[in-house]
């Protein structure tokens, strides 16, 4: 497809234009240009039918939208800002403008960028975009991929927000040396993914996973350079074995440890959390729900259960004791003995939607009984949904949107470090408690809580 | 979507109202391809804000300080007893609790969810059948619908579907159940979700009506008994009993409302807009008269007048403010006593409904705070078909039931004692505990006819904050519905003896008795703007479209010809799904009259 660039007619208007960038998760950074319009003939040419769809869905798997889609913008323009202790950065525009965006990438350019994190220019890209995970695209979801940002997408003619990161740190030559060291080559990185299995679902679920869904972005712990510690299920257990805490909410593991992990998950429960943000085991909170919102709701359902199918054979990277339902608080609270701390706030705030053998109800208000992210080692995430709330959302595949209210104005540190213990160790959770320090950490962090006027409708 | 800058230049319809009649109209019509435009004068409503817990569940702020009812320092009504009185305006809310905002009452009812009968919708042509045209007082307007059960039962049945209705069936495509209401009508499925559990008032009133041979039943309530996903993919939580359904929106999500059960559908409609704090003041006709252009309102958030054209506009709002805008938009001809001609205003009607009390002894605690809106016990013995009213010599009749809805303190200290206790001191104190703890309520929920000189019209006098007339009630208890209530309450003694009551107040309304506006009763108006089958004396045809402005619809408790013994909200749900219906099969390939007149 390079002749959709090569035989671009160059209007300048700027000699040279640098967009920095970088980000927090998954940002893709491409830009600079000497400039020309966008070639007249390419939207001419023929293209096989359902390519662009099929590049819209690969742009779905890659969840693009989560980082370069910000609210309120035109799609794929970029400008969501990432706070870093750096400065704050902004996702890139990659609508195919020419000047804007990344209309003037062949899909050699593209692949490059996409896959091992080198800009048009030559420049290196920060590595929140995952490159070395999307480098396990195959050559056919690329292409794609490529034909849908340059035919399936609307320019836009419009800039993120300028950076804000200062010299030195703006440099971005050492990242190459990054990359060198931490990326993995697309050859390598394709032949370590596509050999696991033999299975044709289960080699799905690794492509999904590894490739464009970049979990483990995520959910697979980071070494001190930020490199993810294992990039596929071969390099090891560490693989998905949970992140560190992301926006002060704890990226769980997404492996079969019982406990803290998706032991007790069936199959059908991952497919359905993923595809509309709740189950029977648990419902989506914090940095997963903008994941469903944006692409995993949409992906097909043969994809979802391959990912399911995928993440259900990875061993688990702890042994932990199965967890067993206790009865004891339940029995406790229903004689009306709230004798332990925090068990009267649990009655008086939580047990009407949780109730009091902490089970829920279905898939509307989650189980705290035996829920993975109650149960892991920081309890930071059941901290932060205390405070903020959350919501459910509403989406084509679950029209509802539940809300669980803020307590942040209504429980003290105090009041909330006894909660959360009561619920860490009730109903055979037996996870340790917490301090009031911790809730203060939280609370300091916290960022504003939305408005009524953003609160789901329902 | 809900921002006014993103809807359609012009609308192909235009509903006023965001109600159940108004969310119901607005899913069929989008669902139909048309472009829909709802117009709701007050605020959106969510279970996020309103229904967040635990502040939710503030007595002071939810029921006592009226929350979510309409706000009366812009639009009120006024109120007479007798065409020889001067109405005065209803200056606090309490014999009735209209609602304002997203979701209308519909956000603020109870959940009591019932089907009407067959001799309901037949109830002038049942009535002569069996005890002959004179048994009708001359001064009693009593109809027929003009729709039959059967016609109606699928769009019964759709309307339980949609409000996850927990219930009980009896009879279901002609197989008994042995449960339920015996004298309920055939079902074509059964409720989608089982009957909520009984309270402990409930599970003795069932137990001693079951004694004196009567026939209980579970009160089908539109509170989830379990989680339920709806048709339209919308979720409820189940409901715990919690008491704040009536007047509060539920925390729980599990007391149906158009918030909850359609609007979540319908939001991420392109084809349907919402516009809040939009106060339609009138439905503008052409020259003809016989074609509805659009409406005028005032848009509350500018302060400013606005026009929307649309080619099909349904008129849902709350039953007193369909009759108002019907009569100041000039639609139709106005309801005169005298003459006993024009429709718009006549055949208004209420709920004829008391409540008495039976005390327990001290070791069985009734728990009042428990309670869900719409769940209870109901027997169905003087209200059903072949209950011999000829004897009795009234027309009509009324469920008894036990429907205990969670007495809050507030309500519990105000109404604690009866009418001759003491309003404070130790006497007051010692009666209040003895009634929360030992206490429940049973009600005569019963119908309500309609007559020559009860009816609406427009008040000569006071007008409203847009300079408009205000609607004038001219309502009172007249001999037939008393001699019922009377009838019906004088057998709640011998259940209260069935089961131990230690001491009993019956409450009945008596010979001669006003209308008191100034206490309350109920929120179930009726008629107004009635449907039929003669152009004469009904202001709609059988499918709710206005005889004489045909793309017009008027959807609403609006088009009962007579109060029935149930509550409301399930012959509106089933109306407003049946004309939809026809709307979409009939009228949108040849818009027009769907009956000739």
């Amino acid at each position: 497809m390079t002749p959709l660039l090569s035989r671009s007619t160059g209007t300048k208007r700027r000699p040279f234009r640098r967009c920095l960038m970088m980000a927090g998760l998954g940002l893709l950074g491409l830009m600079n240009a000497s400039l020309s319009a966008r070639p007249a003939q390419a939207e001419e040419d023929p293209l096989p039918a359902g390519l662009i769809e099929e590049g819209h869905y690969q742009a779905v798997l890659g969840d693009c939208a989560a980082c370069h889609t910000q609210p309120g913008r035109p799609a794929y323009s970029g400008g969501m800002p990432f706070k870093l202790p750096i400065g704050t950065i902004y996702s890139t525009n990659i609508s195919p403008d020419p000047v804007h965006g990344i209309g003037r990438y062949s899909e050699a350019e593209f692949a490059r960028a996409v896959q091992l994190g080198i800009r048009k220019d030559g420049s290196a890209l920060y590595p929140a975009m995952p490159y070395p995970s999307y480098a396990r695209l195959s050559k056919a979801d690329i292409h794609a991929l490529y034909v849908f940002f340059q035919r399936g997408v609307t320019p836009q003619p419009v800039d993120p927000p300028a950076n804000g990161i200062i010299w030195p740190l703006s440099m971005r030559w050492p990242l190459h040396i990054w990359r060198w060291l931490f990326s993995p080559s697309i050859q390598a990185a394709q032949l370590r993914t596509n050999n696991q299995f033999s299975d044709p679902v289960l080699a799905r679920g690794a492509y999904l996973v590894e490739g464009p869904g970049h979990c483990g972005a995520c959910h697979s712990p980071r070494s001190i350079a930020l490199n993810e510690k294992a990039q596929t299920a071969k390099d090891g257990p560490l693989f998905l074995s949970g992140g560190g805490v992301v926006e002060q909410w704890v990226v769980p593991s997404i492996r079969q440890e019982n406990r803290t992990g998706l032991g007790r998950w069936s199959e059908q429960d991952i497919v359905a959390f993923l595809r509309t943000g709740r189950a029977r085991t648990g419902a989506s909170f914090g940095g997963m729900t903008p994941v469903i919102v944006h692409s995993a709701h949409a992906f097909k359902d043969d994809d979802l259960h391959a990912i399911a199918r995928y993440l259900m054979q990875l061993a688990p990277a702890r042994k932990e004791k199965p967890w067993v339902y206790d009865p004891t608080t339940t029995e406790e609270l229903r004689r009306a003995d709230v004798s332990r701390p925090g068990a009267q706030t649990y009655i008086d705030r939580c047990a009407a939607c949780h109730r009091t053998d902490g089970a829920g109800y279905g898939t509307v208000f989650p189980p705290l009984a035996g829920n993975p992210v109650v149960m892991t080692d920081d309890a930071t995430s059941l901290i932060h949904i205390i405070l903020a709330g959350d919501s459910t959302h509403a989406l084509r595949t679950s029209a509802s949107a539940f809300t669980m209210p803020s307590f942040a104005d209504t429980l003290s540190d105090k009041e909330i470090a006894d909660l959360v213990s009561f619920i860490r160790q009730s109903w055979g959770n037996n996870s340790k408690g917490v301090k009031e320090g911790a809730v203060r950490r939280v609370r300091q962090h916290l960022p504003q809580l939305e408005t009524p006027a953003q609160l789901p409708k329902n | 979507m809900t921002d006014d800058t993103s809807r359609p230049a012009r609308p192909d319809v235009l509903i006023i109202g965001g109600g159940w009649a108004g969310s119901i109209m607005a899913k069929e019509l989008t669902e139909a391809g048309l472009n829909v435009t709802m117009l709701e004068r007050g605020h959106d409503h969510s279970t996020a804000v309103e229904g967040t817990y635990p502040a939710s569940i503030d007595e002071l702020r939810g029921v006592a300080r009226k929350r979510l009812f309409q706000k009366l320092s812009r639009t009120s009504l006024t109120i007479r007893n007798r065409p020889d009185q001067t109405a005065l305006p209803y200056r606090q809310l309490a014999a009735f609790l209209p609602g304002e905002g997203v979701g209308g009452a519909g956000l603020h009812w109870s959940g009591c969810h019932f089907r009407a009968t067959e001799d309901d919708l037949r109830l002038r042509s049942v009535t002569a059948e069996r005890y002959g045209e004179n048994f009708i007082p001359e001064d009693m307007h009593l109809q027929d619908y003009g729709v039959s059960y059967e016609e109606l039962e699928p769009f019964f049945d759709k309307a339980e579907k949609v409000f996850g209705t927990s219930g009980e069936a009896s009879s279901v495509r002609g197989q008994k159940t042995g449960k339920g209401n015996i004298f309920a009508p055939d079902r074509s499925d059964h409720f989608p979700l089982p009957p909520m559990a009984d309270t402990f008032s409930a599970s003795v009133f069932r137990a001693a009506t079951t004694d004196t041979g009567y026939h209980p039943f579970s009160m089908p309530a539109a509170n989830a008994s379990q989680p339920y996903t709806n048709p339209y993919g919308c979720q409820m939580g189940p409901c715990n009993f919690c008491g704040y359904c009536s007047g509060y929106a539920c925390y729980l999500y599990s007391k149906a409302s158009p918030n909850v059960n359609i609007l979540p559908a319908l939001r991420r409609d392109r084809r349907f807009t919402l516009i809040t704090e939009a106060q339609v003041l009138e439905i503008m006709l052409d020259d003809t008269r016989k074609k509805a252009t659009g409406v005028r309102y005032v848009d509350l958030k500018t302060r400013s007048e606005k026009t929307l054209e649309a080619d099909l506009v349904i008129l849902s709002a709350f039953q007193l403010h369909n009759v108002h805008l019907m009569l100041v938009s000039g639609i139709g001809t106005p309801y005169n006593p005298v003459t006993r001609t024009g429709t718009i205003g006549r055949n208004f009607t209420y709920q004829t409904i008391t409540s008495s009390r039976i005390w327990l002894p001290e070791d069985r605690f009734t728990n009042q705070f428990v309670g869900a809106g719409g769940a209870g016990v109901a027997i169905d013995d003087f209200n059903q078909p072949s209950f011999d009213r000829g004897k009795a010599g009234f027309i009509g009749g009324s469920p008894i039931w036990v429907n205990q809805s969670g007495l809050k303190p507030i309500a519990a200290a105000q109404s604690s004692g009866g009418k001759e206790a003491p309003r404070w001191g130790s006497t007051y104190k010692s009666a209040m505990i003895d009634q929360y703890r030992h206490s429940f309520a049973i009600d005569a929920h019963g119908s309500n006819m309609a007559y020559r000189d009860v009816y609406l019209d427009l008040d000569p006098t006071w007008t409203n904050a847009y300079g408009q007339p205000m609607l004038r009630m001219t309502f009172t208890w007249k001999d037939n519905d008393i001699r019922m209530n009377q009838h019906v309450v004088s057998h709640i003694g011998e259940i209260a003896q069935a089961m131990g009551a230690t001491r009993t107040s019956l409450n009945s309304l008596q010979p001669g008795q006003s209308f008191d506006s100034r206490v309350y009763q109920t929120t179930h108006l009726n008629g107004g703007v009635i449907m039929g089958e003669n152009p004469k004396t009904s202001a709609l045809n059988r499918y709710l479209q206005s005889w004489d402005v045909p793309n017009l619809f008027v959807i609403g408790s609006s088009a009962f010809p007579q109060g029935m013994g149930y509550n409301p909200t399930g012959l509106v749900a089933a109306l407003a799904y049946w004309s939809a219906h026809h709307i979409r099969r009939t009228y949108l390939r040849n818009p027009g009259p769907m009956v000739s007149a």
